[in-house]
């Protein structure tokens, strides 16, 4: 009776160690990768993020190791993580090397806004958190989305757009030129940028508005509630007198959808898409459920 | 006399030593304050101690302790060249910014992230913010020298100008910097203690050790100085030598301090007016107290920054004027009532 106890308390104890060994603690920096760790369905693993990791909504109950560029060595680690996933944008580099110093296991993944870099990420992070299986199948899944929109929108007219960063009203908006990720996803979604004599975002004067005069003028959702309305952003000077807004074509679009870059890629390309070619019949994307 | 000095230091020496223990026993990651002294003696090779579990070694040695060390000092070297400003300019306002030391920092630091690290040619970000510092002090003192004899009120002038210039110059660098290098700017411009390293010391301890322990040295000098330049003069003090030197030297503290912890404003121009009107504006027990009252509020203030939102992290130039600004106003206003009673 005590000998079968004892190999059964061992038995136990076994199992306890090796599940120890494979559940990794992870902090994840960024709101892609975060996301791609709950589509992986390993958000158990999740022991803290970043403050950019705002979807899915459960993200945001967890301990967060504050804006991604500003880490703090010791509170990561105060986490007890063995696992830290981060893209370039995360920083400082000397509390990176900090916590490499102190032996946390690291994954940088490729940042990006192409699907391949999409792609690259989720089997990157699958890989990391041992759900290599999972991960390949998110990523084709992702893939096959991707190419069934710019399979649609082959052929089509690509109207200019101008995307606008805009803050509290009466504040001169931001546009955004090339390499941004609003300006990739313009691009994936059948569009043209209305700027591309700079790359980043700068403010928009009027007369750089009125000399873009875009066909659609793309905003942030939050963004022009904040405004006040789609008729606050149409009374901007030199707004007023362009295309858009006097066809009336001003699209809000959630900014984490749109400029996350993670497994809802095609969500918002379809999204985005349907916006630009109203007339376009677009297949169905699948999105990931989450919490 | 001697007295109110001895328990008035030996309050502040009291409160830094409790500030040091705290900020070495307390963080994010829970360490025992045993187990900090543990660890301790256990370097210092004393009492056979064995050290403590490797991960808590590390989070105290390679982490919170260069950061303290380096804290104490930048802390002391803002306050003491806060100090030293104000007795060359006879003016309360005066502070290190006035010389274009912060600016020419920034200026440096910003063309680093900005137009990456290229430009630095291979020095860090620390040593060409520290260059950027000593270039824009060598141009404002050039400038108020070309007009004659460096007077406060040219050299304020030319302060100015420069200032106006870097200040130009780093809009410039924000508004062609991408997203990613503008928050990095942002951050740098709000101060940080986090990248503090052991390598980041000894250079320290040069420049911003040495320089307090110089410029505690000029004390009776710039008593005299106070009462006129030339008032002074007849006293046998060389006016334009203290200014040209005591200047130097706040340029090379503040310069080495923002170099390593990016900008903390307040510090500078506040703790010398907590001393002055705590115990008196004798520069001899002024530039010390200065030092020891930086150490203490940058490292209390630390303490929050690194505690208050953890696992984040609040920038400690925001902590260091919220806690220091409303403790400023309480002097203030006590002072000025018993001076109406």
């Amino acid at each position: 009776m005590t000998a079968l106890l004892r190999i059964l308390a061992i038995a136990l104890a076994l199992v306890a160690a090796t599940r120890a060994q494979a559940a990794d603690r992870v902090v994840a920096v960024g709101g892609a990768l975060t996301e791609i760790v709950y589509a992986l369905g390993a958000a158990d693993l999740l022991v803290g993020v970043d403050t950019t990791s705002q979807y899915p909504a459960a993200a945001r109950t967890l301990p967060q190791v504050g804006y991604m560029r500003q880490l703090s060595a010791e509170g990561v680690l105060s986490l007890s993580p063995t696992l830290l996933l981060i893209t370039e944008e995360a920083g400082p580099p000397a509390v990176l090397r900090q916590l490499q110093a102190a032996g946390l296991r690291t994954v940088l993944l490729p940042g990006g806004y192409q699907p391949g870099a999409v792609r690259a990420r989720i089997e990157g992070v699958a890989k990391a958190v041992g759900q290599e299986d999972r991960g390949q199948a998110l990523a084709a899944r992702v893939d096959q989305d991707v190419a069934r929109i710019a399979e649609a929108l082959k052929g089509a007219r690509e109207p200019r757009v101008l995307f606008l960063m805009t803050g509290t009203a009466g504040g001169t908006p931001l546009a955004s030129g090339g390499r941004t990720a609003a300006d990739a996803l313009i691009t994936l979604s059948g569009g043209i940028n209305a700027v591309s004599a700079y790359d980043g975002y700068k403010p928009l004067t009027p007369e750089a508005a009125l000399a873009a005069d875009p066909d659609f003028i793309l905003v942030p959702a939050h963004a022009i509630d904040a405004l006040g309305g789609v008729k606050a952003l149409a009374a901007m000077p030199g707004l007023k007198d362009t295309r858009a807004v006097r066809a009336n074509r001003v699209v809000a679009m959630d900014m984490l959808t749109m400029l996350g870059f993670g497994p809802r890629i095609a969500v918002a390309m379809r999204q985005l898409a349907a916006a630009l070619h109203p007339g376009l019949d677009l297949p169905a994307v699948s999105e990931p459920s989450l919490p | 006399m001697r007295q109110a000095v001895t328990w008035r230091l030996g309050l502040v020496l009291a409160l830094l030593v409790a500030v040091v223990v705290a900020n070495a026993a307390i963080g994010a990651v829970a360490i025992a304050p045993g187990h900090v002294v543990q660890s301790l003696l256990h370097r210092l090779g004393a009492f056979d101690m064995a050290e403590i579990a490797a991960g808590q070694a590390l989070v105290l040695w390679s982490i919170r302790l260069p950061r303290l060390v380096v804290g104490m000092l930048v802390g002391a070297g803002l306050a003491v060249a806060g100090a030293l400003m104000q007795a060359v300019f006879r003016n309360p306002l005066a502070e290190p910014g006035l010389t274009g030391i912060s600016a020419g920092a920034a200026v440096a630091a910003a063309a680093v992230i900005v137009l990456g690290h290229a430009v630095a040619g291979g020095f860090s970000l620390p040593a060409v913010a520290f260059a950027g510092a000593l270039v824009a002090f060598c141009a404002v003192f050039g400038i108020a020298r070309s007009a004659g004899p460096a007077q406060a009120l040219t050299l304020i002038l030319a302060g100015v100008a420069v200032n106006a210039i870097a200040w130009s110059l780093l809009g410039y660098l924000t508004f062609i910097s991408d997203d990613t290098q503008l928050r990095n700017l942002t951050f740098w411009t709000m101060g940080s203690l986090g990248g503090a390293t052991w390598p980041m010391v000894p250079p320290l301890l040069v420049l911003v050790g040495g320089g307090i322990l110089v410029a505690c040295r000029l004390g009776g000098l710039l008593n005299l100085y106070q009462l006129g330049e030339a008032e002074a003069g007849h006293l046998g003090v060389d006016a334009g030598r203290l200014r040209l030197g005591a200047m130097a030297l706040a340029a090379l503290i503040v310069g080495a301090c923002i170099a390593v912890s990016g900008q903390i404003n307040f510090l500078g121009l506040v703790v010398p007016h907590l001393v002055r009107l705590w115990q008196g504006p004798d520069h001899r027990r002024l530039l010390p107290m200065a030092a020891l009252v930086g150490a203490l509020l940058i490292l209390s203030a630390d303490l929050v920054a690194r505690t208050i939102i953890a696992p984040a992290e609040l920038p400690i130039g925001l902590v260091t004027a919220f806690i220091g600004a409303p403790f400023f106003v309480y002097l203030l206003v006590r002072q000025t009532r018993m001076a109406g009673y």
